[in-house]
């Protein structure tokens, strides 16, 4: 479904993808997990275009996606619920929600998807009137997974939807991360919450300073010695 | 009692067009980040395009409005389009040259065609005034434009709040990254708001061209003016300008009746001074944190 192949990256000077191969299919969940600065991020903000192409080819269902502006993307089902949430304060809920499904395409399915994100996360309908900037910080990344979904996403990328979060909330979370993907949407999610992510992914990649160095699957990679030492501490 | 009703009200009526003005400027700032130094010389663009249908075609002004402000809005489109969108990167400065650059360009175009004489347009209604009772009189032409002002505000407010394009323009200037994430073409809102901000600029133009001087120059003192108002509103807010612009006609008209015209544009300084001691984001600007 996506394909990523030798992807090179620099800001100005600093290089900090190097030949990054990365695959995700149709119904799957695919984690990228990796320290502070590994280039996940990166990864995803090239997959979305939000910044200048690199070298290599990254290709949504066939498509090249080198060739698309960030709106263009969104409109080819791939969407991404971006780090720190980034909700917009001065807008409600529901007009977060609505903005969500700015796609022309996607407009027909509005009530629909506002009654079925409502369903997975009820605490958004009691709040369906509140700024987005004044809610709390589990409140906002249970919105922008909801507006990430009022898009009909084929696949929804996730730029660490725990961070800040308690740690009954990012069980929460990933749990309706699990019961979206079992919905039918496609995940490819990046997470320093190396346990908790790989519990739920099917198969995952694992990056270092800009390279991938090791991929397989969840539960394989939980049962891996570096990963054991490196990353979970045991 | 009936002076101080008499430059409230003639406050209002003025400060309503102020608010059209203001808010052109804080929509173009708020979606771009860029202060747009030529907005005075486009509202001077529609004080020309509006003389120009009430001599050589007979519209009457205030009618032309229907004609100025879709044409204003493609020139603001255009000068996104063509100008703005390659420096929305640029270092502040750069932008600052360019905007101010546009505004030159215009006002001397400006003088190479109809020199640098002062024009009038004087309609039938110019000097009329009504009596609205407990001897206050409101100048007709102030009022009409003051009704318009409303109404283009009521509808701004509506389509800003309630189309999905509306509020793709809000949540651009909100968040611009996120935007393009909800597949939002950042590109087309900015030539949105630019055409938006440049109707509103040309259509304050053609309310006020029945009574202001129309000559070249006009546009620097209302730049100065809508970026006052704007200031004091608070950056990007469209309710801060809309106060903001109210609040300057009243101070200005009031200052001129009770201390002397002479002196109108200090007062707005000092206010405006006072409120930048006190908030320095503006009445209904928040704080950058």
């Amino acid at each position: 479904m996506l394909r990523i192949d030798k992807l090179n990256f620099a800001y100005g000077d600093l290089k900090v993808l190097w030949d990054v191969d990365l695959e995700v299919h149709e119904g799957e969940i695919v984690t990228v997990v990796g320290a502070n600065g590994a280039g996940k991020s990166t990864t995803l903000k090239n997959i979305s275009r939000l910044v200048r192409p690199g070298s290599g080819t990254i290709r949504f269902l066939g498509q090249d996606l080198g060739r698309l502006q960030p709106h263009q993307v969104v409109e080819a089902g791939l969407i991404q619920v971006p780090e720190g949430r980034r909700i917009f304060p001065e807008m409600t809920v529901m007009e977060n929600l609505r903005m969500g499904s700015y796609v022309k395409g996607t407009r027909g399915d509005r009530e629909r998807n506002i009654a079925w994100v409502f369903e997975l996360f009820p605490r958004l309908r009691e709040r369906e009137k509140q700024l987005g900037g004044t809610m709390s910080g589990g409140e906002q990344q249970m919105l922008a997974i909801a507006r990430g979904l009022m898009g009909n996403p084929r696949l929804l990328l996730l730029d660490e939807p725990s961070l800040g979060l308690s740690p009954l909330l990012v069980k929460n979370i990933f749990d309706i991360l699990t019961g979206i993907n079992r919905q039918g949407v496609t995940i490819l999610l990046v997470e320093q919450n190396v346990y908790q992510s790989l519990r739920i992914s099917h198969r995952a990649y694992v990056m270092e300073t800009g390279r991938v160095v090791l991929t397989g699957q969840g539960d394989e990679l939980l049962a891996n010695d570096h990963i054991r030492k490196a990353y979970l501490g045991m | 009692m009936a002076v101080f009703m008499q430059s409230l009200i003639s406050g209002i009526l003025i400060g309503g067009v102020y608010a059209l003005i203001g808010i052109g400027l804080t929509l173009i700032f708020g979606v771009m980040r860029v202060i747009n130094f030529g907005h005075g010389d486009i509202l001077m663009v529609g004080m020309y395009l509006t003389y120009l249908l009430f001599t050589y075609l007979g519209i009457d002004p205030f009618v032309s409005v229907l004609i100025t402000f879709p044409l204003m809005f493609l020139f603001g489109g255009f000068l996104q389009k063509v100008f703005i969108n390659r420096v929305l990167n640029a270092a502040a400065q750069n932008q600052i040259l360019l905007t101010i650059g546009l505004g030159l360009i215009m006002s001397n175009t400006v003088m190479l065609i109809f020199t640098s004489d002062y024009k009038i347009l004087s309609t039938s209604y110019s000097s009329a005034t009504i009596q609205v009772g407990g001897g206050v009189s409101v100048s007709t032409p102030l009022l009409i434009s003051f009704l318009i002002t409303a109404g283009i505000t009521a509808a701004l407010y509506w389509f800003l709040l309630k189309t999905d394009t509306g509020q793709a323009i809000r949540a651009t200037a909100q968040d611009r990254e996120a935007a393009q994430l909800m597949g939002i073409n950042v590109k087309r809102m900015s030539i949105l708001a630019f055409g938006l901000g440049s109707a509103l600029a040309g259509t304050a133009g053609a309310l006020i061209a029945p009574t202001y001087y129309i000559f070249p120059q006009v546009g620097a003192v209302f730049t100065l003016k809508a970026f006052v108002i704007t200031v004091l509103g608070g950056m990007g807010s469209v309710v801060g300008a809309t106060l903001g612009g109210i609040l300057i006609g009243i101070t200005e008209s009031m200052s001129a009746v009770y201390i002397s015209s002479g002196w109108k544009d200090v007062v707005v300084f000092v206010l405006f001074l006072l409120v930048l001691l006190f908030r320095p984001s503006g009445l209904m600007g928040k704080s950058r944190t």
